[in-house]
């Protein structure tokens, strides 16, 4: 299980490698990799720039992980988030699960994206023709992470 | 002294994004702190007041209006998180 923040990209298939070398107990790798658009709420956006929490984000992404391993079958996991400024087509954000299973592992790896979305400390800031924005809370996040509770 | 982080849109807005404080007489939990803290005025009366929706965090750890704070206390407040 690993949490990385970092500026830097990311290279999903030398990660998806990584994970399932010497473990041969892993049949299924769901991955989900968000990315930077070039519009957003009707206008057009040049950069993104992503704050974050320096130690409360790690600690609450893996507490997402962990808490996504008590219900299904996590054999690894790993979340690689972007800060920094980004541009359109850029990626931002990597999860990735494996289990022995694709179920386990489709619905941890979407479970914990809910969740990130709305519980970790990460900000967004877009540059539009306008100027620089905040990007407000949606309330369909909200939803989407709501939709795991029971 | 408490430290107190402020994030996104309330750090541009207050001016700043860490402080050290001692910890005021009578405050013992979160509520009470950000009511302080919006007594300086300005900028601080209209982002720490009680309808804006503001996050905390009190040591790293999601926190509400009840939660203690304490002498040494990491206690953060920011907007809802927009991350992804």
């Amino acid at each position: 299980m690993s949490v990385r923040i970092q500026e830097q990209d990311f290279d999903v298939s030398a990660e998806m490698a990584a994970m399932r070398a010497g473990n041969p107990a892993i049949g299924a790798i769901a991955s989900f990799v968000g990315v930077v658009r070039d519009v957003n709420d009707g206008d057009s956006v040049s950069t993104m720039t992503l704050e974050h929490y320096p130690g409360m984000t790690e600690k609450s992404i893996a507490t997402l992980i962990d808490e996504a391993a008590g219900r299904w079958q996590v054999l690894d996991a790993l979340v690689i988030h972007r800060v920094g400024t980004l541009k359109p087509t850029d990626q931002i954000v990597l999860v990735m699960v494996a289990s022995a299973h694709r179920g386990d592992a489709f619905a941890a790896c979407e479970f914990i994206m809910d969740y990130l979305k709305t519980q970790a400390p990460f900000w967004k800031k877009e540059m539009t023709p306008q100027g620089g924005r905040w990007v407000d809370a949606r309330v369909s996040d909200d939803a989407a992470a709501e939709r795991w509770k029971r | 002294m408490i430290t107190l982080l402020y994030f996104a849109r309330l750090r541009e807005a207050l001016g700043t994004g860490r402080e050290e404080l001692a910890l005021p007489a009578g405050v013992v939990n979160l509520g009470e702190l950000r009511a302080h803290l919006a007594l300086r005025g300005d900028a601080w009366a209209k982002e720490m007041a009680a309808g804006r929706n503001l996050r905390a965090a009190v040591n790293q750890d999601i926190a509400t209006a009840d939660t203690a704070v304490r002498d040494g206390d990491e206690i953060a407040f920011f907007p809802p998180v927009t991350g992804g």
